[in-house]
Order: structure tokens, then sequence, then C-alpha cells
């Protein structure tokens, strides 16, 4: 046993500290593809007052720290850094409060999203930001990454529920941020720096969050494009008519492909795009807004629009959607998911632009993605062993992030950057930005121990 | 900042193999198929459906941190350790992972391959594992006399008073831990095996099919009625039924647990007792058998004598409950007015994702009201031989399970793999619950008789 493992093993004791090869390799990595770091020592505490203790004994002995949850991140934001101190924080998962006159709930870190929506749902109310992962991913996570989600466009994404955070510093400094109040403007909003800074500022331990109430009632539709270009039309048509739905999605015709292939679902294979509709919330007007959608997507050049009548006949026009990812997974070795993200009047050109690099460059990459919020999944499907393919993956991502700055967009709209996309955060931020984001991270961690490497240098 | 130096020192002692333990180089692993362990993008979907996991929440005891140690070996950064060799029979092969994996990762083969490699290398031997590993994969379940020879030693042991004496002086008070409580686990062994209650060909009045019967190894012992009742549904929903003598142990309980060679053969020898190309289909009743039995295509791809006949072989296994299903079940006469619940066996749902079958046969019978069972595709802990190896965890599962029996306050579980009864017996029996553990299809040969003696 080395030395920070004996020291750390008094203090957590030798169940919760683990240091053998066997375990370390388990932590290596997250859900990104090809990334892996080995840490020195990982260690699973059950209070802040551990997490600080472990932080501060870091500080003292300058060794990096790498939190994590369920390790289901995107962009490499939890792979270890080289010899670093994982704190794996799934452990913490108690529920503090669940406050049915405030509408919040109070958890720890650690817990399960999926848990949060589960109470939320019990209580009648929802907590509506919902990433694909939200069955594995810790809360903590969530917030760590700013996650998004299916509901975006309509319901906002992680960083619009967080009312109050606990967080330790690099110093090992417990802090309190944020309380109950909708209203609150005491000073700088400290709690939003957190939001998203991907454990490069400070250990997140407790998350209060805010729910809002169950929308009574759901309509789901299914329309069938010929044209790519008359699917972003669509959708940007029914946003003109102010209607905001809580759901659209779409699949391009690689993914269409694949799904069909794997699940037998009969998709319209010669179409270039499905796009899915949901709208949510009271009755009457679920019902008007979703007669108002179809009638859209009809006049924009649909050749097909469903309406789902029960709740069984929406789980089959929602099942293709579901299955995207699965159906793009088990296609080739290695796969590796995207989030550029564009303003969603860009929609179509982004689109167009992906399916021609993917050619340019000799590769298959399905696109599917959060339409009415611009957000963009390209998933290449390639084999990490094929050193020659995956370096025109690198040159189409490249090329596509660019053109997603371009058109005004974003590298990474809901995965983070993490080590995936720290390459390409200078172009995209520009100078003076980034030179504000490294200030405040000398400010926060003047040390440098906190998740170092991650976002920049 | 953090220098290179100070990250070096910190990094110094990592990577070193635990100098404890002992280590092999591995074959098996280091021969897969690269595409089958890369096929895990690590998503961490497996992570909640995983008993290990959710009982530890340490990665390493998770489908995902398995197959990542796995490929850490298979790419030759890790030797085959005695801690990896723990972990993987820490794992209780459930197959829960393959259900929950978007990206269709084998994680069964990966295991098979990975014991394989643990055995192959020694890591974990030992005096008594040895012995055990010798006496039981090596000569009990590969020869049908010796295995029904024990059978006749418990018969006697449980059917002649040796048994309730042991209990009621409670003498296993005087054995080891490990073995008393090994004691209320051995199965209810039947005076008659399966040959004495089937004949070797029979045929309904009205023949439409002709199938062959697997009759287990254990299922042979323990549940040879099960066996019986399978013959009647099947002649019952007019299929001939041919029931080769003294089977052989399939080997499904030797792949599980690392021995690939004596399993090749023992498929080679199931292969060998039954004439498939007379045959519709060849049914078996128990999941876990099943769940093998149609992979013995992939396990003999390489040997060319057996390849090709191997390959039809696994076209042509059926469930019994996926047979019927697939031939249409003929609704009895008769009613059972009785409510049951269903375990969902491992090697059923997650091992064949067959898990509607089951159901349509209980739901044929008329006036049996099935009751959903919280948690039904959770483990309960057999898992094969687990419950010997394991007890610890095994007993954690199966008091999950026999909870969640509780709740549903129904008298009888229906479920359809030996190994599941068995642990399911001795969970109700220590709960003290009036509950009869039963396989689906018994009720259904029930429901049949009651007609013809109504």
């Amino acid at each position: 046993m080395h030395k920070i493992a004996e020291d750390l093993t008094r203090m957590l004791g030798a169940e919760r500290t683990l240091w053998e090869p066997e375990h370390l390799a388990t932590y290596g990595f997250d859900g990104t593809a090809t990334l892996y770091g080995q840490a020195g020592c990982v260690v699973l505490p059950k209070t802040g007052t551990e997490v600080s203790q472990v932080v501060r004994y870091a500080a003292q002995n300058r060794i990096p720290v790498v939190a994590r949850g369920s390790g289901t991140g995107l962009s490499g934001g939890s792979v270890p850094v080289p010899g670093c101190i994982v704190l794996c924080l799934v452990q913490m998962d108690r529920v503090l409060e669940l406050d049915h006159k405030n509408l919040t709930i109070h958890v720890e870190s650690g817990v399960v999203t999926q848990k949060v929506a589960e109470l939320a749902e019990a209580a009648g109310l929802l907590y509506p930001p919902d990433p694909g992962s939200m069955k594995v991913s810790t809360i903590g996570g969530n917030v760590a990454e700013n996650s998004g989600g299916l509901r975006g466009l309509k319901y906002g994404v992680t960083r619009d529920y967080v009312m109050g955070l606990e967080v330790v510093l690099a110093n090992g400094e417990i802090i309190s941020l944020g309380n109950k109040c909708v209203k609150d403007v005491e000073g700088y909003s400290m709690k939003d720096i957190f939001i998203g800074s991907e454990g490069t500022l400070g250990i997140i331990t407790k998350v209060l969050l805010q729910l809002v109430p169950r929308p009574r009632a759901r309509k789901t539709l299914l329309a069938t494009f010929s044209q790519m270009d008359a699917a972003a039309e669509t959708v940007s048509a029914i946003i003109a008519a102010k209607v905001i739905p809580c759901t659209l999605e779409f699949l391009d015709q690689i993914t269409m492909k694949c799904v069909d292939e794997y699940a037998h679902l009969g998709l319209p294979l010669n179409a270039e795009a499905i796009l899915l509709m949901e709208t949510d919330g009271h009755p009457a007007v679920v019902e008007e807004e979703a007669q108002q959608m179809a009638e859209i997507a009809r006049n924009h050049g649909a050749t097909a629009v469903q309406m789902a009548q029960s709740a069984e006949e929406a789980a089959q026009l929602t099942a293709a959607r579901r299955m995207a990812f699965s159906a793009l997974a088990r296609v080739s070795p290695t796969t590796i998911l995207e989030d550029a993200t564009v303003p969603r009047s860009e929609l179509a050109s982004m689109i167009r632009f992906i399916q021609q690099t993917a050619a340019k460059y000799a590769l298959t990459v399905g696109t599917f993605g959060h339409m009415g919020d611009g957000n963009l999944h390209p998933t290449f499907l390639t084999n990490e062993k094929d050193a020659a393919e995956m370096a025109r993956v690198e040159k189409a991502m490249e090329d596509i992030f660019d053109h997603a700055v371009k058109l005004g967009g974003t590298i990474t709209g809901e995965h983070g950057v993490g080590l995936a996309k720290k390459a390409f955060l200078p172009k995209a931020v520009g100078t003076a930005s980034l030179e504000l984001m490294r200030q405040l991270k000398r400010t926060l961690d003047p040390d440098n121990i906190l998740n170092p490497g991650k976002i920049f240098d | 900042m953090v220098t290179d130096e100070e990250l070096h020192r910190a990094a110094i002692e990592i990577g070193r193999a635990n100098p404890e333990g002992r280590q092999g180089a591995a074959k098996y692993l280091r021969r897969l198929d690269y595409s089958v362990l890369q096929q895990c993008i690590h998503c961490g979907m497996c992570l909640p459906t995983c008993p290990t996991y959710e009982e530890t929440k340490l990665e390493r005891n998770s489908p995902r941190g398995r197959i990542a140690l796995m490929r850490r070996i298979a790419d030759g950064h890790l030797e085959v350790t005695q801690a990896f060799g723990q972990e993987l029979y820490f794992c209780l092969g459930c197959l829960a992972c393959e259900t929950a994996c978007p990206a269709d990762v084998h994680y069964g083969e990966m295991l098979e391959q990975a014991r394989a490699d643990i055995e192959q290398t020694g890591v974990l031997r030992n005096l008594v594992r040895d012995l055990v590993r010798a006496l039981t994969l090596g000569w009990m379940f590969t020869s049908p006399r010796v295995l029904r020879a024990v059978g006749r030693l418990i018969w006697l042991y449980q059917a002649t008073g040796p048994e309730s004496l042991v209990r009621q002086l409670k003498l296993t008070r005087l054995l080891p831990k490990r073995l008393r409580d090994l004691e209320p686990l051995m199965p209810r062994v039947q005076w008659h095996f399966t040959d004495g209650l089937i004949e070797p060909v029979e045929t309904p009045a009205n023949q439409k099919y002709r199938v062959g019967l697997l009759t287990g190894c254990v299922q042979d012992l323990a549940f040879s009625q099960v066996n019986r009742d399978t013959a009647d549904v099947l002649l019952a929903n007019d299929c001939e039924v041919v029931t080769p003598r003294a089977q052989f142990c399939c080997g499904s309980i030797h792949t599980h647990n690392g021995e690939v060679d004596l399993a090749k053969a023992l498929a080679r020898r199931t292969l060998d007792s039954f004439d498939l190309e007379q045959l519709d289909a060849v049914v078996t009743n128990a999941a876990g058998c099943g769940t093998h039995l149609k992979s013995v295509g992939h396990l003999l791809q390489d040997d060319p004598a057996f390849a090709a006949r191997a390959a039809k072989w696994s076209e042509k296994v059926r469930d019994i409950h996926e047979w019927l299903a697939e031939i249409g079940i003929r609704e009895p006469a008769a009613s059972i007015p009785q409510k049951v619940t269903y375990h969902e066996a491992c090697h059923l749902y997650h091992g064949q994702k067959i898990n509607r079958q089951p159901r349509q046969v209980l739901k044929a019978i008329p006036g049996l009201e099935l009751v959903e069972l919280p948690e039904s595709v959770w483990c309960c802990g057999s898992a094969g031989i687990y419950n010997i190896t394991q007890p610890e965890m095994a007993q954690k599962l199966l008091r999950r399970k026999i909870e969640n029996i509780a709740t549903t306050m129904v008298p009888v579980v229906a479920a359809a793999n030996p190994g599941c009864s068995m642990q399911l017996q001795a969970g109700v029996r220590e709960a003290n619950l009036k509950v009869k553990i039963v396989h689906p299809i018994s009720l259904l040969a029930q429901a049949y008789r009651n007609a013809e003696t109504r």
C-alpha cells in the first residue's frame, strides 16, 4: 500500500479506500470513448465532512482530486488525472427533504437522478431535466455538467432547477449557497458558478432542487418528412406559431435504418427524417396544440402525421427515438456521441453539413437529437483500433465544430468540455472569455488541485 | 500548479500488481475476438440492474467494471490475478446487464472466457476448492450414474429418518458454518428418476409434432415429476415425446464455471443422444440449461465434426414455454381457481428474453389469477452453484426475493428453473411462509389432469 492510500485509509477505513490495481482500473474512465487515466486512490466518502477532510489532505499534499458520480459523462470530465485521488460520491445518496409547500427537494449529490424524478412524481410533481443517463447518473454529476435532456425546449436544463448547493472548496472549506427563495439577489449568484464547472471549482455535496406541478395531459405525434429541410422548417414554424412543445426530437435516415434493423418497427426508410413531437399541460390546451402541430407539419411537407390516441400508441411512436442510441451503439465497436448545437434557425444547414462531412471523410455518422433546441447528436460509428479511420473522425469533428461556431452555435450543448472538447474550446469562446475562466479557476483553486487539466490547461 | 514531478510521485505506486496475490497469463481472454470486449461503451446503463453493484456500490462489482478488468487483461496491462478471480466469481452471472445493455455486449460469453482463464491460470486454487470441483464438476456432473448414486444416498438420508433426526436434534450445529448453511439447500430427491416416469417414446392420439425432451441432471434428481408433467403437457398439445435414457449433464454448469473443455465434451454427448433430423424441436424445462443449450452452436463452432450439427441444434432448442407459445397452447377444460405469482428465472428472462410465454402458459389455465411479483426479474441468489460458493450475497438476495413474495400474499410461486426452485423452497421454509414453489408447466399439467378425472 502506498503512502496516500495509508493516510486515506486512516481517514475513511479500508472498505472505502481503494488502491489495488483491480479497483483502480474500474475507475479509469467515464462514458466517453477512448479515454483512460489511472488514479492513485479512490475514496467513497459518506458525508460532506469526509469530503472536506479528503480535500484538505489533498490540498496540503498538492494531490489532484477528481470528483465523480456514476461515471456516465460524455466528455471525459471525470476521467482520472494520473495519480489523483478520485472522490466517488455514489455512497452519499440520502434524500434530505421533500418540501411540498415550497416545491423543493433537497438531496445529497450521490442520489441517482431517476430517484429524484420518482420522488417528485409520487408527490404529483415533476423534475423536468431528463438526461439520457438519468437511470444511472447522479444529481451531483448532472449539476457539475449542467445536463440537458429531451425536455430542454420547454423546461430548460439542470441549471434552471438548482436553487441551492453545498460545496466543498479547494481548501476543504464547506459552504452553502442559495436557498428556497424564488427571488434572491444577495450579491453574486455564486451557486451558478459551480453549475457546469465540471468539478474544477469545488465538490458539490448537496443539491436543493426546484420542482414543478406535474402536467395533467400529454399528447404525442410522429411526422415523416422526405426532406430534412421540411422537418427543420416545421420546427421553426411551430415555434413561430407560439406553441412550445415539451419534445421536438428527430432521427435522420441512417439512424432510422439502424433502429429498424435492430427493432423492425417498420420505419419509413426512404424518408430523410422523422420528427417526434409532444405537448404537455392542461388537457384542452394540449388537444388544441396537438392539432395545430399536425396541421403545421402537413403544411410544411410532412408526408404522414400520426397522432397517438392512447398511452400505448404514444409509447409506440416514441419507441424509435428511445432506441436511437442503442441501435447506433451496437453497429460498430466504438461509438462517439457528439453534441454540437446551433440556433434553431440553422438546423437544416447544420445537418446537411454533417452529412456532407461524413461523406467527405468516408465515415458513418447517424444524427438524431433535440431539434427543438438545436442540440444535435451526430454519432460516429467507428473503431478505435483503426488508427486511419480515427484520424478522419478527428478531422470531421473539427470541421463540424468549426461550422457550428460559424453558425453562432456551440461545440457542446449538454455534454461539457472535459478532455474531449478541450482542444476546441479556445477557438469556440475566444481568448478573453477563456482568460476570464482561467482567472476564476485561479481564484477558487490557486493550487490547481481540483480536476486539473479539464476544460482548459 | 501541480508539477509533473509531484504528479509522478503521487503516481509512483500505481499500476503495480497486487504483490500478495497469485498471478497468471491470460489465454482465453487474449484470444477472445477483441470486438466482443470493445463493444462495451461503458455508458453504465448496466449498473442499476446489477445485484452485486446495488449491494456494494463499487465499480469493480459491476458489469462495466468487470469488463474493464477483462479488457485490461486482454490488452496486457493486467495479469489474471487472485483478486480478478474472486471478482469474477462474485458475479452471479444473472445476465441482467445484457438486458439493460444498449450496445448488445455479450457479457455472458465474456464471463465464461474470463472464468476459463481463472481456472487455467489456477489463481484461485486451494485444496478444498480443487477437491470440491473435482468431485462435482469432474465426477458427479459428468456421469449420470454417479449423480444418481449420489441422489440415492441423499434420498436415503431424507426419506428414511436421518434428516428429520438431524433437524430435530439440531445436529447441524456440529458442522462448520459453511456446511451448516448448505444443509437446507439440499434438493428433495425423488425416488423415481425421469426414466422411471417417462417411456422412451410416448405418442399422443393426434400427433402433429415430434420433440426431444431434455431431462436435465438436477431436474432429474429433484424434480423428475416436472419432467413427467412436461411430457404430459407436450402430449396434450399433440407432440410425440422422445426421451433418451440416462441423459448426461448438458455442461451448462461447466461453462459457467470455467471448464470449457469438459463443457464441449458434454455438449457432444448430448448431441449424440438425440436424432436431430427426426425432431421438430428439442425441449427443455430448465432455464439455466436452455440458455447454455442455445449457445452450443457457438461453443462447438471450431469443431469440424460437430459444428454443423451444433448450429442446427441451437436452432431447434426451445424452452418449453417458448415452444408451447409457438405451437399454440390448448386450453385445459378444468380450472385451477388459485392465485399464483411468477418469479422470472434469470436465464429465461435475461438469458433467453422469455417473459411473455410463461405468463401465456399460466393465463391459459382457467380460474388461475396471475399476481405480478414486485422485482420479479431480480435474481434470487441461486445462480447455479452461487448459493454454495457465495452464501452471504446469495442469502441477501434470497431475503429480498422472499420479502417480495410475502408482499403478494399469494400461496403459489411459479418458477421455471430447478436452481431457483430449490433456493426459493429453502427461503420460504426459513421464513416460515406457507408458500408452494411449482413449475408453471406442472400447473398446466395439473389442469389437464383435473379435466381428465372430472
